[in-house]
């Protein structure tokens, strides 16, 4: 691949989606993009980073799908779902009682859906302490590729025994050939939202708690600034935003502040 | 530092599960069969079992059975390790005392995960 449709692609991409793809990710680039020019019937993957500023939105996407990171897998780092379960949530349902409205959550970053699923399996084992308030998952990813296969609640074998316990398997999964098919009820209570975290999420509502965890190490610190602008606006005072468990926002921002008592998890300020 | 037994007729398996274990801080003893894993067993309670399913001699459901009403065989933590992937196989294996179930073939990370979150729980 030409320097320059390295270049032509990382400026695509900072644009598009705020990722900042350095040099080092050639082979990464190379090997992702492979489908989309084939997909597409260019040539070569020069031909395609020479398109893309006047390429149709479906290609536009589809790099951008093919370059964004999906890794995500069932009750990662399980230390958020613990403070979710034990914290979180019974603060969240106690504030919607008061304000008689549904607890809201938004997964900033679902990729292919298992962050949301994890939650919503917490919330039917715990449908008792929130069902005469109601509680609604809202999950949205850059990638729509990323999103049909979260929606869609089909998991691989390999998925599914990814941080998800075999007695959680069983009781919120069946089989679907070599597939594994989360059960309805958990699938309605998560909302799939296409969304670019670059752009204003007003739509989206008032949250109780945003989970947005390992994304932001992909972006600078201006573009994390101009993200952290946009979650602190959809949540109240003291609102919870959950992180991953290697990002901190020291240096970036004074609108969240960490939470003394709950790993991960930054209070709105 | 916890032990497990490694309970397989696969000479690989039971190397690969090995070296996997070890590295997370396991002590690894081996059986080939559910028969001479309950001798070890009797002799020597373990920490956790991973199990494989179809053995000769006494497979892992009977294993894990005669286990679990064996006075201190309700303390190791067991994890089926088998081909058997259908929803019936986990929830019978559930049902019978094991504590996991990983379906084959299987990864350092699913290994590793099933194994530490037994102690997170």
């Amino acid at each position: 691949m030409l320097d320059h449709s390295v270049s032509q692609i990382s400026t695509f991409m900072q644009q598009r989606a705020g990722i900042k793809l350095t040099s080092n990710k050639i082979y990464m680039i190379e090997a992702r993009l492979e489908a989309v020019v084939q997909r597409f019937g260019f040539a070569h993957i020069d031909a395609l980073a020479a398109s893309l500023p006047r390429a149709m939105g479906e290609v536009q996407q589809a790099v951008v799908d093919a370059l964004a990171t999906n890794e995500s897998y069932f009750f990662r780092d399980q230390k958020p779902f613990d403070a979710f379960e034990q914290a979180l949530l019974p603060a969240a349902i106690e504030q919607a009682r008061l304000d008689q409205r549904p607890v809201r959550i938004w997964c900033a970053a679902a990729a292919t859906g298992q962050e949301p699923y994890s939650l919503a399996m917490l919330l039917a084992e715990k449908k008792h302490q929130w069902l005469y308030v109601g509680a609604e998952i809202v999950a949205t990813d850059l990638s729509q590729t990323a999103l049909a296969r979260a929606e869609s609640g089909l998991f691989t074998q390999f998925e599914v025994q990814r941080g998800l316990s075999a007695q959680r398997l069983v009781q919120f999964f069946t089989q679907q050939g070599s597939q594994w098919q989360i059960a309805h009820d958990v699938r309605k209570m998560v909302q799939f939202n296409h969304h670019n975290l670059l752009h204003n999420p007003a739509r989206l509502g008032q949250f109780d708690m945003i989970l947005c965890r390992n994304v932001l190490i992909y972006f600078d610190v201006e573009t994390k600034q101009q993200i952290l602008t946009h979650l602190a606006r959809q949540l109240p005072p003291d609102g919870a935003l959950v992180l991953g468990a290697s990002e901190t926002l020291v240096g970036v921002t004074d609108q969240f502040r960490p939470d003394p008592d709950l790993p991960m998890v930054f209070r709105r300020v | 530092m916890k032990t497990c037994l490694i309970v397989d007729d696969s000479t690989v398996i039971r190397k690969v599960a090995r070296r996997i274990l070890e590295e997370i801080g396991f002590e690894v003893d081996e059986a080939e069969d559910g028969k001479e894993a309950f001798e070890k067993c009797t002799q020597n309670m373990p920490d956790t079992i991973l199990l494989d399913w179809n053995m000769p001699v006494m497979s892992g459901l009977e294993f894990l059975k005669k286990l679990r009403s064996y006075v201190g065989g309700e303390m190791p933590k067991i994890v089926f390790c088998t081909t058997e992937n259908d929803i019936g196989h986990i929830a019978m294996a559930l049902k019978a005392g094991a504590d996991e179930y990983m379906m084959k073939p299987f990864d350092r990370e699913i290994l590793e995960g099933k194994f530490l979150g037994l102690y997170q729980k």
